[in-house]
């Protein structure tokens, strides 16, 4: 986006709304501050102490303190030396593959493993978060039977009599029930379990599944299949609402491939185009070129209507339509270099469609392949939970084991899970924490977290990776595998023999052991791919599967659709801080789910952001804060899933809306027929960005390809040109290591993983909704998301902020006890220790990126929340200001190692921030900008490189790329 | 002189009567109205103890400070406060310089409230910092545990050596002023305590011509050297926003603008306190309409170089074509703080005005409304100076809103009350008119300087 | 009416002023001294659970300071070594002394023995013991003659001004690398010169910057 384009602020200031007027007019809008907080005994008592507190403040000596060196000791264990284990995470039946840090046996800040092809080194913003559940004081910590405390042992007892061939005979009466496993040796478990009960069933659930695309797979080739995407093999992207660069992304590796076909570096390097169809503004909407708002009903008739067009379906050709037109002259131009997608949210027959188009288009083997699902018997997870919760409601079960999961939270709102639950009359539940699932359970067993068990699992093509404990399991939980053990009665009883045999079984003797520890290491195990299949899909089937279950007309009225929440996933990452405060991408929203409606139909509702509402859809109803999302498609209504916990830790509890109390079996990702009343309540949403256009600012520079190529300079020539000066001399950076960074604005999907990172590897502070309001979060990372364009159907543009490192920095000479100052190497340092905080570095920064401890954020901590902290970062007190230092304890200890090896060079890359290293895109390339050959000097002086506000000359030494786009000329 | 507005003294007292009339307010018991207003203040002083010991033990955040918005009230009132500081001593000095025998009677209590505000002020900076404890790092003593040095370079570092060179030096002009007034108290005094502490504070004055020339000689040169003071003072203080970078702040004329605005406050302060001294206790005879009438129109005067500095920020900003400057003027003018800045104009330029008809100088009542609102117009236009200009700056995405919070007000009000008890005890126990000098403008008598003149 | 103040009032109020400023004066440069590391830190010699002795250890026996502080050229620890490292030898060595009981306890119950650390750094300092042994900084620099104290005793008041002093000048305690741990070496030429050269040929820089320690 030019600098001239038209920009607006914020929707209610453009609609002017009276409600937005008066709340910029009034001093004092509703919320008092948390002032009358807790007992107010205590605060009178803190308030004597105070005047103690002032009086005595001098240093008295420090108390003793104990070394204690372990009595045995072990060269692998070096004190205060990390070390690094590979491991795995799985997520709805795909597992991610990790490298964790280990700190004197804490685990405390996860990586992604380059070796694993959904990681390629990268993270999701969840798996960064992960090391904090780990430690999260509310995991069940406990063995429950009938909510009492009980035992594993007792739990055993029970089980070898409960579960004993004599009581139990064939286990016609016994259900399982479990998350989406892809577990090779929880199969083998599992397996055994049947054979031991044949009567029994498995049955898997998961609220937010991949049915439709395997169901969709099963129209078009006759058999499921799981599909990988080959984005850097496709010039034309085209996606049937399918978020592949949000929350959708199966793999990394898919943002990774597409990122790096925006990035040209030279006006002549080619560049792909992205087409969007979607209801909800998504971040893949965001980085499409172009972006068609359609309803979640509506995407099965545009996908009709695309294959009609491009007659990989009979029919009559459909009705001209510019976009249409256009989107499919382009396919046709590209025949065999574009790509199809269909979203998790959109029914099996889109899915088959896309399957028909790809092989239309000649995709199918190029950038679309395929492997054989890995069971057949798998059918839709729906069918098999009614199935079930038919049984329970005619008391066919006697023992339901549930296994992981919250169903009774998760379950369809019509199925009344939690109430069934309750007829099978023994319900054994382990699970992660105490919930809405362990309420009423007969025996509820705690869960061992993925850090602290072992197990396995396998990625989307396949690759099988170990998945390696980090430490002991902290509160006595215990894995899937090993319950199912003790249940069935399987050969191995802990989780490492059941893992490690089952593998060792699969490896000819002679190099099982080597094998096994090269996998360990490795990460994942070589050669375990799946094959790829070459089906062909039947373009008849898909259309009599599309005749036999014909599109429901576009009803009138609001249509609902759900979509994972961003924080809380289903439900499971509720308890966790760093992601409740983690802004969603595109709403900047933190602490809170809200219903998103497009401008149009929020004016013609008279709705404006915080409104309370109640939805409902039938019997089932909610009361829900409304959020009007630009770009959103008219007359729908987003609802993010896994908010509103009742039952959960004391971060997640009661924030946010249930939305599950909306989803039935009937309508399980949208649906028509939803009804919204205003209740004329409001609630205060805590938004971390309420501004939302550049002010015609040159922030986020960006141009079409064809302006590139046109002129590739335009970031030069769209720059106010100033000759900055100085009255005095300026120190001069060009001697040593001078660290830099530079960020692609092209590359960027705004998927927040470097924001975690940070707070992980930073030992950054949570600091809760009500500080939110305030504006008081602390993230040294943000990404900045601006709108562009109307705001019935904007363009968004995200760019991530962190402290600049300025050459000439604004903070440094007005710090007056020189908390701040620079380094010869170009940081721009802060010490805590010596700030007082006066807070004026950080109302003279430019780019208000410093954070101020307002309050003691640390406060309150459990023993186990210490251990998350990186030790190698100091942890900041209450009223110091601290920032984004490039990760200086990554660089001093590459420096001293280097220092120690002899040499003073460090090679281009051996040092990575946290942002960077987490960063999907890989948008974020750190170095030495001294050193020619680096690749961020490059960067730095590459022709769509440009410093943020530099003509402040500020001298930053994070840069940016301009933003480049690729939009069709015929729609431009 | 003549006319009501012409005299400093009327009725023509001897100067037996001045010393009767000034002495006899610390030697009679207090009016009731005294007890009133002083329960009232010392009450609100103790809300402030309770706020700043909140402050230390919870932290800054419990004030409505945040990203961006990193100074709020605090500075406001550090910065209000410091200008209240400036009539006194502008009166004393700078009007003494130049003779101006219509300070005699208004000087004493001028100084003494330039005292009590800078106390009022020093409070602010020092517990607006994250670390209380750690202030004393803003100092420059050589510590040979850090071997660290300050930051000169940076403007809150000047300040610390302004304010309390200020501090220092108005204190012990006032002071100084004092001594004979006090001896004269000791003199009069009817109790042993009072005998002894006013005959201590008095350090021994006798009144021998060896003790008046070296009383004229220092208070010549305490006078020489707090003038300086009155410019340098508010200058620095501007520099806290003048060197920023950010628009708004990022000004050349504040030190100008500043130290105007400071006197124009300052006096507003004078008259309210005048007011009702002389009402409470019937000075009307020393302090005459003359003082008050003089007052007016320097306020009237200051009030219009503050709206010239209104007027020509906003035509420095369209004219520099800074879109940032422009933009946070424009913002002042419609956003979210129009509100203050139309209470500031209004009251600060607009309201003054009305002191260009002499009936407006002589009427009591409307000039204690018009110094009250000055009062309220110059503390906003500080706020409007630091919030409006944080709260939008460079980048949309981190742009806020500053809400303060009871703790703010209550503090502020607490920072009042602190003021008003000071001011309080200072009438009751020490005389609040400069006798010995109000003597010299009688007529046929000499004020400082004249004497060896 | 008598005079309440006598002839010499006059000069006891000038002498008591200044006596108040005087004792003003007085009270912060004595609080600076009492509170300065260098009283407050040096000299501390706390009582260790076994009364291990350096002396006996590195000086008469001359053992080398790594055979236990094993990490302290590749980590920023120097590791105060395990139970087992003690009973290595004194499984035959001494095995009945009473002294050393806690030791044979620990190696027998696994439980660690709490040692009392002496030389203290807040914990906002990252300091790193590798770095300094690769630029050739021995141990003794900071440690002092450890080879001769029977009980562990901090020489040196480890503050900032006191670190800046060698970070500023590195020369004057910087020495060939073989020899950092020998703690009473002499070189046979002029010290001073000798570490010039040697931060010359190994450009040794310290970062004089505040991210050098404190992160």
């Amino acid at each position: 986006m030019k600098t001239g384009r038209q920009y607006w602020r914020s929707l209610e200031q453009l609609a002017g709304t009276p409600r937005f007027q008066e709340w910029l007019r009034r001093e004092f809008p509703q919320g008092a501050p948390e002032l009358a907080g807790q007992g107010s005994r205590r605060r009178m008592l803190r308030l004597m102490a105070a005047s103690l507190g002032l009086a005595g403040l001098t240093a008295c000596r420090r108390p003793v303190e104990n070394i204690l060196p372990s009595s045995r000791g072990s060269e692998a264990i070096v004190p205060g030396v990390p070390n690094w284990y590979a491991t795995s995470m799985t997520v709805g039946g795909l597992s991610f593959g990790l490298l964790v840090e280990s700190h004197d046996g804490r685990p405390t800040k996860i990586e992604g493993n380059p070796r694993h092809p959904s990681s390629l080194g990268a993270t999701t913003a969840h798996a960064q978060a992960a090391v904090l559940s780990l430690y999260d004081p509310d995991r069940s910590t406990r063995v429950l039977r009938q909510g009492r405390a009980a035992s594993w042992d007792g739990f055993e007892a029970f089980a070898a009599q409960h579960f004993a061939a004599a009581r139990v005979g064939d286990g016609a009466r016994i259900r399982f029930l479990s998350e989406t496993a892809c577990s090779p040796s929880l199969e083998a478990v599992r397996r055994h379990a049947l054979t031991r009960f044949p009567g029994a069933r498995w049955i898997e659930y998961e609220p937010l599944n991949q049915d439709q695309a395997l169901a969709g797979s099963e129209i078009a080739y006759g058999a499921p299949h799981v599909v990988r995407f080959h984005f850097d093999k496709a010039d034309m992207v085209v996606s049937l609402d399918h978020d592949f660069l949000g929350l959708d992304a199966l793999s990394l590796g898919w943002i990774r491939q597409f990122s790096r076909r925006r990035t040209a570096d030279s006006p002549r390097e080619p560049m792909n185009r992205l087409y969007a169809v979607e209801s909800r503004f998504s971040m893949t909407g965001a980085a499409a070129d172009h972006r068609l708002r359609l309803r979640p009903s509506e995407v099965r008739r545009f996908g009709e209507d695309l294959a009609r067009a491009l007659g990989a379906l009979e029919g009559p050709a459909p009705s001209p339509n510019r976009f249409l037109d256009a989107l499919a002259r382009d396919l046709k131009a590209s025949r065999g270099r574009s790509l199809v997608l269909a979203g998790p949210r959109q029914p099996a027959e889109v899915h088959a469609l896309a399957h028909l188009l790809n092989q239309a288009l000649g995709n199918t083997g190029v950038t679309v392949t395929c492997s054989r699902a890995p069971r057949d018997d798998a059918r839709l997870q729906i069918r098999s939970l009614q199935s079930l919760a038919a049984e329970l409601a005619a008391g066919q079960v006697e023992t339901l084991v549930v296994l992981g999961g919250n169903p009774a939270f998760t379950a369809p709102a019509d199925m009344g899970f939690q109430g069934l639950m309750r007829k099978a009359r023994y319900n054994v539940r382990l699970g992660l924490e105490e919930d809405e699932t362990s309420a009423g359970a007969e025996w509820h067993l705690p869960e061992a977290h993925f850090l602290e068990s072992w197990g396995d699992g396998r990625a989307l093509d396949g690759t099988a990776s170990i998945q390696q404990p980090l430490i002991e399991p902290l509160y006595g939980g215990r894995t899937v595998a090993e319950v199912v053990a003790v249940i069935s009665g399987y050969k191995d009883r802990r989780a490492y023999d059941i893992v490690r045999n089952h593998w060792l079984a699969g490896w000819p003797v002679r190099d099982a052991e080597k094998n096994w520890r090269r996998a360990l290491h490795d990460g994942v195990v070589s050669g375990s791919s799946f094959p790829e299949a070459r089906p062909a899909a039947d373009a008849s089937r898909v259309a009599a599967a599309l005749q036999s279950n014909p599109a429901s007309p576009v009803a009138e009225g609001l249509e609902i659709a759900f979509t994972p929440g961003w924080a809380t996933w289903d439900g499971r990452y509720a308890n966790n801080g760093w992601l409740q405060e983690a802004p969603d991408p595109m709403t900047r929203l933190t602490w809170d789910n809200a219903a998103l409606v497009s401008p149009a139909t929020a004016s013609r509702l008279g709705l404006a952001t915080g409104d309370l509402v109640r939805l409902s859809r039938g019997r089932h109803e909610v009361a829900a804060p409304v959020l009007v999302q630009p770009g959103h498609a008219d007359d729908c209504v987003s609802v993010p899933l896994g908010y509103g916990r009742a039952m959960c830790g004391r971060v997640g509890r009661n924030v946010g809306f249930n939305a599950f109390l909306l989803r039935t079996t009937d309508a399980l990702w949208s649906a028509a027929g939803l009804e919204l009343r205003r209740t004329g309540r409001t609630a205060r949403l805590a938004l971390t960005q309420n501004h939302h256009n550049m002010e015609g600012r040159p922030l986020i520079l960006a141009a079409t390809l064809e302006e590139y190529r046109k002129d590739p300079k335009f970031v030069a020539h769209s720059k106010p040109h100033l000759e900055p000066f100085s009255l005095h001399k300026e120190p001069s950076y060009d001697r040593g290591n001078q660290w830099g960074m530079a960020i692609d604005l092209s590359a960027c999907v705004g998927c927040n993983a470097c924001v975690l990172a940070c707070q992980a590897e930073n030992n950054i502070p949570i600091v809760g909704k009500q500080q939110v309001l305030r504006g008081r979060q602390m993230h040294w990372i943000r990404v900045d998301r601006y709108y562009q364009g109307s705001p019935e159907d904007p363009g968004a543009a995200v760019q991530p902020v962190t402290c600049q490192q300025c050459e000439n920095a604004p903070c440094e000479n007005v710090c007056p006890v020189a908390a701040t100052t620079h380094s010869p190497e170009g940081l721009n340092d802060m010490a805590y220790n010596r700030c007082v905080g006066t807070r004026y570095c950080s109302n003279n920064c430019p780019y208000k990126v410093r954070r101020f401890n307002f309050l003691d954020f640390h406060k309150g901590l459990s023993e186990a929340g210490k251990m998350v902290f990186n030790p190698d970062v100091t942890v900041r007190m209450r009223g110091v200001m601290e920032k984004c230092t490039y990760c200086v304890q990554r660089i001093e200890e590459k420096k001293i190692k280097a220092r120690r090896e002899g040499r003073r060079a460090i090679g281009d890359g051996e040092i990575q921030t946290a942002c960077q290293q987490a960063c999907p895109a890989g948008a974020i390339v750190f170095g030495d900008i001294n050193d020619p050959a680096s690749r961020v000097a490059g960067l730095r002086n590459h022709n769509r490189g440009y410093g943020l506000l530099e003509e402040l000359n500020t001298k930053p030494r994070t840069t940016y790329l301009a933003r480049l786009r690729n939009p069709n000329p015929e729609l431009a | 002189m003549s006319g009501i507005n012409g005299a400093l003294i009327l009725g023509k007292p001897a100067l037996g009567d001045i010393t009767a009339a000034v002495s006899g307010i610390v030697e009679r018991k207090p009016p009731r109205a005294w007890y009133v207003a002083f329960g009232i203040s010392a009450a609100l002083t103790l809300v402030l103890g309770a706020m700043l010991a909140h402050l230390v033990t919870t932290g800054v955040g419990v004030w409505g400070n945040n990203q961006p918005v990193g100074w709020a009230w605090d500075i406001t009132n550090f910065v209000f406060w410091i200008g209240i500081g400036h009539a006194g001593t502008l009166i004393s000095a700078i009007l003494f310089l130049l003779r101006q025998r219509w300070r005699t009677s208004i000087n004493r209590a001028a100084e003494a409230m330039t005292l009590f505000a800078v106390m009022c002020a020093g409070i602010f900076p020092l517990f607006h910092v994250g670390r209380p404890w750690r202030a004393y790092w803003l100092l420059p003593f050589p510590n040979a545990d850090l071997a660290m040095w300050p930051n000169f370079r940076s403007p809150l570092l000047w300040d610390v050596f302004a304010v309390s060179t200020y501090a220092t030096v108005s204190a012990l002009f006032w002071y100084v002023g004092l001594i004979p007034d006090l001896a004269t108290l000791r003199d009069r005094a009817s109790t042993r305590i009072r005998q002894v502490v006013y005959g201590v504070l008095s350090l021994g004055w006798r009144g021998s011509a060896r003790h008046w020339r070296h009383y004229e000689m220092a208070y010549l040169l305490l006078a020489g050297l707090s003038t300086p003071l009155v410019i340098s003072v508010h200058s620095i203080v501007s520099f806290d926003f003048a060197v920023s970078v950010i628009p708004g702040w990022h000004t050349t004329i504040f030190p100008p603008y500043f130290v105007a605005g400071a006197i124009f406050s300052g006096f507003a302060m004078v008259v309210t306190l005048m007011i009702l001294a002389r009402r409470v206790y019937r000075l009307e005879n020393l302090v005459t309409m003359k003082h008050l009438d003089n007052m007016c129109k320097v306020m009237l005067a200051t009030g219009m170089i503050v709206g010239y500095a209104y007027a020509v920020e906003f035509f420095t900003a369209f004219f520099s074509g800074n879109p940032y400057e422009r933009f946070v003027f424009v913002n002042r003018a419609v956003g979210p703080y129009a509100w203050a800045v139309w209470i500031m104009f209004t009251c600060n330029v607009i309201v003054p005005q009305v002191f260009w008809l002499k009936r407006a100088r002589n009427c009591i009542p409307l000039m204690f409304v018009v110094s009250i609102l000055i009062n309220v117009g110059m503390w906003f236009e500080r706020f409007v100076i630091i919030v409006t200009s944080l709260h939008r700056d460079y980048l949309p995405s981190s742009w806020g809103y500053f809400r303060p919070t009871p703790v703010d007000i209550l503090t502020f009000a607490g920072s009042i009350g602190l003021f008003l008890t000071l001011f309080l005890l200072f009438v009751r126990f020490l005389p609040m008119i400069a006798m010995a000098e109000v003597k010299g403008v009688v007529a046929g008598g000499k004020t400082h300087g004249e004497a060896k003149a | 009416m008598a005079p309440i103040f006598t002839e010499s009032a006059d000069r006891l109020l000038r002498v008591v002023i200044a006596a108040l400023l005087l004792l003003a004066a007085g009270a912060a440069g004595l609080a600076s001294w009492i509170f300065h590391p260098r009283q407050t830190e040096v000299g501390y010699t706390p009582v260790q659970p076994v009364p291990y002795s350096h002396k006996l250890h590195a000086g008469d026996l001359g053992m080398d300071c790594r055979y236990c502080h094993t990490s302290v050229e590749t980590a920023a620890m120097a590791a105060v070594p395990s139970t087992e490292t003690c009973m290595n030898c004194h499984q035959r060595v001494r095995s009945e002394s009473l002294a050393l009981a806690p030791v044979r306890e620990s190696y027998a119950t696994g439980k660690p023995i709490p040692w009392v650390r002496v030389h203290r750094l807040p914990d906002f300092v990252f300091f790193n013991h590798s770095a300094h042994l690769a630029a050739g900084v021995s141990c003794v620099s900071c440690h002092g003659r450890a080879d001769q104290m029977i009980e562990v005793k901090a020489v040196e008041p480890l503050n900032m001004a006191w670190c800046l002093d060698c970070h500023r000048n590195p020369a004057a305690r910087i020495r060939p690398r073989e020899y950092v741990t020998r703690l009473g070496w002499r070189p046979d030429r002029d010290p001073l010169e000798l570490g010039r050269g040697l931060v010359a040929a190994n450009n040794i820089a310290p970062p004089v910057n505040c991210s050098g320690c404190h992160r």
